[in-house]
């Protein structure tokens, strides 16, 4: 009868504390979590002639497209980078990120079903999520490092190898960190007003002009020039294209500042959702 | 032991569209938590009533709920539809959180609050095993160990490797019910999966639930099925409008769920003097009951009707309708009477096993010997007739407007 109270394993209540991350949970559930990327990847594909094949074409088909715009027409250079894999670069790069980004904004409300008959650490679904992007990313670099490779071989582009290399999957880990954490704090606030997925189904376009994809950095100027250096996915793309060609230098301060940012965010996204997963079934 | 302790909780929901006006809500909400007061919604919310539409755009769906449970107990939860049922399992389950209250647990809880839930149509029965296993809480090594029973148990072995999009609603429903019938929390909470599924699957369902009450495990399950909570659950509790009425044995909680619905339908309307009375200047109402008060679907039911005649003419005619709860007409029956002082009176009797269980409202038709009508009595009064125990294991709503008992034979 003494100290019953203390028994008990787990108090349901109104609210959680908002320094509770509950990150353990999610850990649990790591076997969810490789479950669900397998389904992405074995469901989005069914029912298609060219299957995987689509993760190729994407990619390759935008780089034509943004080779034949901006360089033969608008003639905007590429720091002297290649500009079929100064765009390739680019926009696999951009993919993952707003990839990313877009569908784990979508979380609570793709997912109402399954959320509102199911107990599980809601975190489970945006993160394996940014895993399977995370492999359609590795996919999709192999394209670029093939075509890489073949104008290395057949076109005589030079390569000289830097230890700024290394830093590559710090940088893809940081985007996956920024484009979690902005997707789930979008999820969090879509849940009970929509607006929100209408503005961020435009504003990723504003932002992907925002970000050095189509152009290098170094081809802006004055205070366009600054506002663009404070966009934290910058740094990622500039320092991913000198650590591939070695043109332009490793912005280590940037780097910092992208880390400090996107920690930031991704912090202030978990206590955000954690906040919205205990009662969004009501309203979604 | 408890395993769950439910303390005064509550659970408000907001009715309507989301709109400019929930923002404004959600605002001063805000306004008032900044300054340390209280939910200013929370004094206009009212009690849910499902049929009567209040002002006020918040309801209490759940109202100061408290209970305990112990370890091994099987606990029925009843009540109308509306009532608050699956808003207090999914609460339990964690799906929403209470507006007010706690809840201690003690283990493991695993829900099923619905069958198949992330199913993927176009993956075979063995991913979606593993996949729904694993999102009702399992690791992959627990659904390994357990993944040729759960095979064995759903039948569906043949196209185990066949997408689910394939199979027969029925086959689907086994495989996911098999999964969850291996799942193994502390607490199981079942919200009406026997409403679907053929007999057999539902004597499978019921003698798992069984088998784990047995092991020692706790079971809450909700059904509108008297018959199975009477003899599957040792507790019960009814709810009615967001509140607990009863909390007791599952007998006691079926029969006060049963006398509660008893002041719900109206079985007599009577009246002392014709002055009140409902009707016109040629009929009025004396009384109209229906007995027993207490129904059950192997009774007779006697109809007795009596009316002041103010017309001149002595035999007068009175017919009535039985309506189900979809307003349609199940049959209706109707014969000629004499008054004598003005005062006519007849009864009528429905035979024993003829009614299904449900509600039935009554409307009475008065018209004089040559079918001139006098006057329409609609839904003057109201019965509910019950199920009764089965001796086959079939606990689902046997379909019909009527349930006649009908001779058959072997051979
Ligand atoms: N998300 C929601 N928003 C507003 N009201 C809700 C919401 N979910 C449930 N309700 C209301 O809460 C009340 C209780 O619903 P609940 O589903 O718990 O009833 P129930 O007892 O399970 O009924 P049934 O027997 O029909 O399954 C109902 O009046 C319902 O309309
Ligand atoms: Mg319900």
């Amino acid at each position: 009868m003494i100290n019953k109270e203390t028994n008990w394993t787990e108090t349901i209540s109104p609210v959680n504390s908002y320094w509770q991350l509950r990150l353990g949970a999610i850990f649990r559930y790591r076997d969810l979590i490789f479950l669900f990327v397998k389904r992405d990847f074995s469901a989005v594909y069914k029912q298609t002639i060219l299957g995987p094949l689509w993760l190729f074409i994407q990619p390759i088909f935008t780089t034509l497209i943004f080779f034949f715009v901006f360089t033969k027409i608008a003639k905007i250079p590429t720091a002297g980078i290649d500009p079929i894999l100064f765009y390739l670069a680019g926009i696999t790069l951009w993919n993952y990120f707003s990839d990313c980004f877009v569908k784990t904004s979508n979380t609570f409300v793709a997912n109402a079903t399954i959320y509102g008959k199911v107990y599980f650490p809601r975190l489970v679904i945006p993160i394996s999520i940014v895993i399977s992007n995370l492999i359609k990313l590795g996919v999709q670099l192999m394209v670029f490092a093939a075509v890489f490779i073949y104008k290395i071989n057949f076109e005589g582009l030079s390569f000289s190898f830097n230890a700024t290399l290394f830093f590559l999957p710090v940088l893809i880990l940081l985007m996956a960190i920024l484009g979690l954490g902005l997707g789930i704090v979008f999820s969090a606030m879509t849940t009970k007003y929509r607006d929100f997925s209408f503005l961020l189904a435009f504003g990723i376009q504003l932002l992907m002009y925002a970000t050095p994809i189509i152009y290098p950095l170094s081809y802006t100027s004055g205070q366009l020039h600054w506002w663009i250096s404070i966009n934290p996915l910058t740094p990622l793309i500039e320092n991913f294209k000198f650590a591939l060609f070695g043109i332009g230098h490793f912005d280590f301060v940037g780097l910092l500042y992208t880390t400090l940012i996107s920690t930031f965010i991704l912090f202030f996204g978990i206590i955000l959702f954690n906040r919205v997963e205990k009662n969004f079934m009501d309203t979604v | 032991m408890h395993v769950l302790k439910v303390e005064n909780i509550y659970k408000q929901y907001e009715l309507g569209q989301v709109s400019t006006g929930t923002m404004a809500h959600d605002f001063n909400r805000w306004l008032h938590k900044i300054r340390g007061k209280e939910d200013p919604y929370h004094k206009i919310t009212e009690r849910n009533t499902r049929d009567e539409k209040g002002g006020s755009k918040f309801v209490w769906a759940l109202d100061d709920i408290s209970f305990d449970v112990h370890q091994g107990d099987v606990v029925g939860i009843i009540g109308r539809n509306g009532a608050g049922k699956s808003t207090l399992l999914k609460i339990l389950s964690k799906v929403t959180s209470p507006t007010k209250g706690n809840i201690k647990i003690k283990g493991r809880i695993a829900s099923l609050l619905e069958v198949g839930t992330g199913f993927h149509p176009d993956l075979s029965g063995r991913e979606n095993i593993f996949l729904n296993g694993a999102i009702l809480g399992m690791t992959k090594k627990e659904i390994h160990a357990k993944f040729d029973e759960i095979v064995a148990f759903s039948g569906v072995d043949k196209y185990i490797d066949t997408p689910v999009k394939r199979y027969s609603s029925g086959m689907y429903v086994r495989l996911a019910f098999s999964v969850a019938a291996h799942l193994e929390p502390e607490i199981l909470i079942v919200d009406e999966v026997l409403a679907v599924g053929d007999a057999e699957f539902q004597r499978k369902c019921l003698g798992k639930m069984k088998e784990v009450s047995q092991q020692g495990r706790t079971v809450i399950f909700v059904s509108h099925n008297l018959v199975a909570v009477k003899s599957l659950c040792t507790k019960g509790i009814v709810m009615d409008q967001g509140k607990l009425v009863f909390s007791g044995s599952a007998d006691e909680a079926v029969e006060s769920y049963m006398n509660a619905n008893a002041s719900k339908v109206k079985p007599s309307t009577v009246f002392s003097s014709p002055d009140d009375a409902i009707g016109n200047e040629f009929i009025k109402i004396k009384s109209i009951t229906v007995q027993p008060e207490k129904l059950f679907i192997t009774d007779a039911i006697q109809l007795d009707f009596s009316f002041w005649n103010f017309t001149d003419e002595l035999k007068f005619n009175v017919s009535f309708d039985v309506i189900d709860v979809f307003g349609e007409v199940v049959f209706g029956s109707g014969n000629e009477f004499s008054s004598i002082n003005n005062v006519g009176s007849a009864s009528c009797l429905i035979p024993s096993n003829l009614m299904n269980d449900g509600i039935y409202s009554i409307h009475v038709y008065v018209h004089t010997a040559g079918m001139r009508k006098l006057y329409d009595f609609m839904d003057i009064v109201s019965f509910e007739v019950f199920d009764k125990e089965r001796n086959h294991a079939y606990y689902g709503k046997i379909n019909g407007a009527v349930r006649p008992k009908l001779t058959w034979k072997e051979g």
